[in-house]
């Protein structure tokens, strides 16, 4: 069991910065997430702590020890692969059993410590088969019990769920986050998909660019994205971003010219950031506006746009103007389809942020 | 009216691989029929009274024999382990090395085997040979073998070996493994249908080099079976058909086992097509 440490890493490929200036740490025990688009440095981090690759600048820390330029074997970390990395000409007792051969661990003495990892993963029954001969579950499996069978301090997950179907996948994330609290080691998980991240971390650092955007604990990421790419990243579907203008001395924001929310109630939550700027972008979830079929104080028009059914919840696409709204609603009837609905934006729940994309306050 | 060209054009195409099957079969089949034969010309004809007296006329010419069974096994042998050998350590090094510029060098490597292994090198071989002192030796012939085939044979292994993930060696890499240890607990088991691929390849052009070994060997002992068919030449200088047949019957049997041994053993899986 170890903390990781990275300060000021940065790693180019060419001309390409694939992770910039990253500065993380993970505590000991703690699962972390780094998720982001495809290409946003995510992989690279985690080969960067492997010591599959070497940063070009800053240092890396496992434990109490430096570990930048150490090879990956001297590291103590045991790596889950997207696609497993099974040798297929080996059974599974001797792809489990690898590390320990490499370690010049006794046949005997492996097979024992092999078979006790494949028994607790439900996969004993399956050693003497070879990786195609069992599903991509069990492969999964059997990925992660050579990971085990390293008593490594770090765990390092490269998008381990990716290859498998939907169904398999949510009772591998179920599996994997009970195994860590198990096992209680460290890991840091790599996944492009929000809802895998949010379910296994404790922490989610949000990248992009191969810069980090945000690091909070998963509600917090969700509930308050530091800026509009996690915003626009985090939740399903992301939470509505609309250019607008502030008028803090009539308590308006403007958007599209037409349409104004009163924020006079919540004047002295903005002021402080923001002079009468230009361009903002206001942030609110789909679950934060509610829908009325008649015109209320507070409220604006909007067009309706589709309206999609999800089994116990609603999503309905509106039209403010030039932007789409969506709106979530937790109901089981169907809501109004009239043309022109109204909607109320829950003020409260609303972010502002700057023409930089950072949130305002 | 269409249907009736359609069946001409179906019949053209017949005819044509038929004349085409024929062109290349019937010396083969000449060559099953001809060394059975007591008195042979050049056509294809079943022996009425097949005799194997050819065969025991060809064993008498020690000459042959030991040019056969020893020179050519030598020379062949040689050359495969060589060349599948260093193909298999060069084109994993290739593949696994960040190198600029690595697929011209292999390129350029090809375009340079063409003439190492042809008459155009020749000269300067045969003085590079000469200072030193390989000639009218076995090794000298197994080395310009390997620098004609070398190439080739890298790029023919580069197929197999790219098509092994990296994540699996970066997997034992992050369990311990040395470099050396991957190559033989990964790498190597499963590239091996590419090695034999390469071996079977190599020893087959090893086995039917003429000009190489005709110009850097002296001593008739060392000349390999090529050469020796020469041996079944009257004086006069024109084949002596029967015994040519026997010969060259011989000549033909190892690579056929090993094409059928490497076939039953890996099969003939070829990657990205490539089939040299």
């Amino acid at each position: 069991m170890a903390k990781i440490l990275l300060e000021h890493v940065t790693k180019r490929f060419g001309e390409l910065i694939a992770v910039n200036d990253v500065t993380l740490e993970v505590h000991d025990g703690e699962f972390v997430a780094l998720l982001g688009p495809s290409g946003c440095g995510k992989t690279t981090t985690l080969r960067l702590i492997a010591g599959l690759e070497v940063p070009n600048a800053g240092r890396i820390q496992i434990g109490e020890r430096e570990v930048t330029h150490l090879p990956p074997r001297e590291r103590d970390v045991a790596m889950v692969f997207q696609d497993y990395a099974l040798y297929p000409h080996m059974t599974l007792l001797d792809n489990i059993g690898y590390p320990l051969k490499v370690r010049g661990v006794g046949r005997r003495e492996m097979v024992g410590r092999v078979t006790e990892v494949a028994q607790k993963l439900q996969i004993g029954d399956l050693l003497q088969r070879r990786p195609a001969q069992v599903s991509g579950g069990q492969q999964q499996r059997a990925s992660v019990a050579r990971a085990l069978v390293h008593q490594a301090q770090v765990f390092l997950f490269d998008e381990p769920l990716s290859n498998l179907d939907a169904k398999l996948r949510l009772e591998a994330r179920a599996f994997l986050k009970h195994l860590q609290r198990e096992v209680g080691v460290t890991a840091v998980y790599v996944t492009h998909d929000q809802a895998e991240a949010m379910a296994l971390a404790d922490r989610i650092v949000v990248m992009n660019y191969g810069k980090i955007m945000q690091i909070g604990d998963p509600l917090q990421v969700y509930s308050r994205p530091a800026n509009t790419f996690v915003a626009s990243f985090m939740g399903n579907p992301p939470m509505n971003l609309l250019p607008c203008r502030v008028d803090l001395a009539a308590g308006k924001i403007i958007f599209d010219d037409d349409y104004m929310l009163d924020i006079a109630a919540h004047r002295e939550r903005w002021s402080a950031a923001i002079s009468n700027g230009p361009q903002f972008t206001l942030g609110i979830r789909p679950e934060h506006i509610s829908i009325s079929p008649t015109q209320l104080p507070g409220t604006i028009p909007s067009q309706v746009y589709a309206v999609q059914p999800l089994g116990g919840e609603w999503l309905v696409v509106t039209q403010v103007g030039r932007e789409l709204v969506s709106v979530r609603l937790f109901q089981d009837e169907a809501p109004p389809l009239a043309e022109t609905v109204w909607l109320r934006f829950d003020l409260a729940r609303t972010f502002l942020y700057g023409s930089d994309g950072e949130l305002l306050q | 009216m269409r249907e009736y060209e359609s069946h001409l054009s179906k019949a053209f195409i017949i005819v044509f691989s038929l004349v085409c099957v024929a062109f290349f079969s019937v010396p083969l089949l000449w060559l099953l029929t001809a060394p059975f034969t007591p008195k042979t010309t050049l056509a294809v004809e079943i022996p009425a009274n097949p005799t194997l007296e050819n065969f025991r006329r060809v064993f008498d010419n020690s000459f042959a024999i030991r040019a056969l069974f020893r020179n050519n096994l030598i020379i062949a042998g040689g050359a495969m382990l060589m060349v599948s050998t260093v193909a298999t350590l060069a084109s994993y090094g290739l593949s696994r090395t960040r190198l600029p510029g690595k697929n011209t060098l292999v390129y350029v490597l090809m375009l340079f085997s063409s003439v190492v292994g042809g008459t155009a090198a020749m000269v300067p071989l045969f003085l590079l040979a000469h200072n030193l002192h390989l000639i009218d030796t076995h090794l000298g012939v197994i080395l310009v073998l390997t620098g004609g085939l070398l190439p080739a044979a890298i790029f023919m292994m580069r197929d197999f070996v790219e098509s092994i993930p990296r994540s699996y060696e970066e997997a034992a890499i992050v369990y311990g493994a040395s470099p050396l240890r991957i190559f033989c607990d990964i790498a190597f088991p499963l590239i091996r249908p590419g090695v034999a691929v390469v071996a079977i390849w190599t020893f087959v052009n090893a086995w039917g080099a003429f000009l190489i070994p005709v110009v850097m060997l002296r001593n008739p002992k060392n000349m390999p079976a090529s050469v020796a068919l020469y041996s079944f030449y009257s004086e006069a200088g024109t084949p002596i058909h029967t015994l040519v047949a026997a010969y060259a019957f011989l000549y033909g049997i190892p690579v056929l086992v090993l094409y059928l041994l490497v076939n039953w053993r890996f099969g003939f899986r070829f990657f990205g097509g490539i089939k040299s």
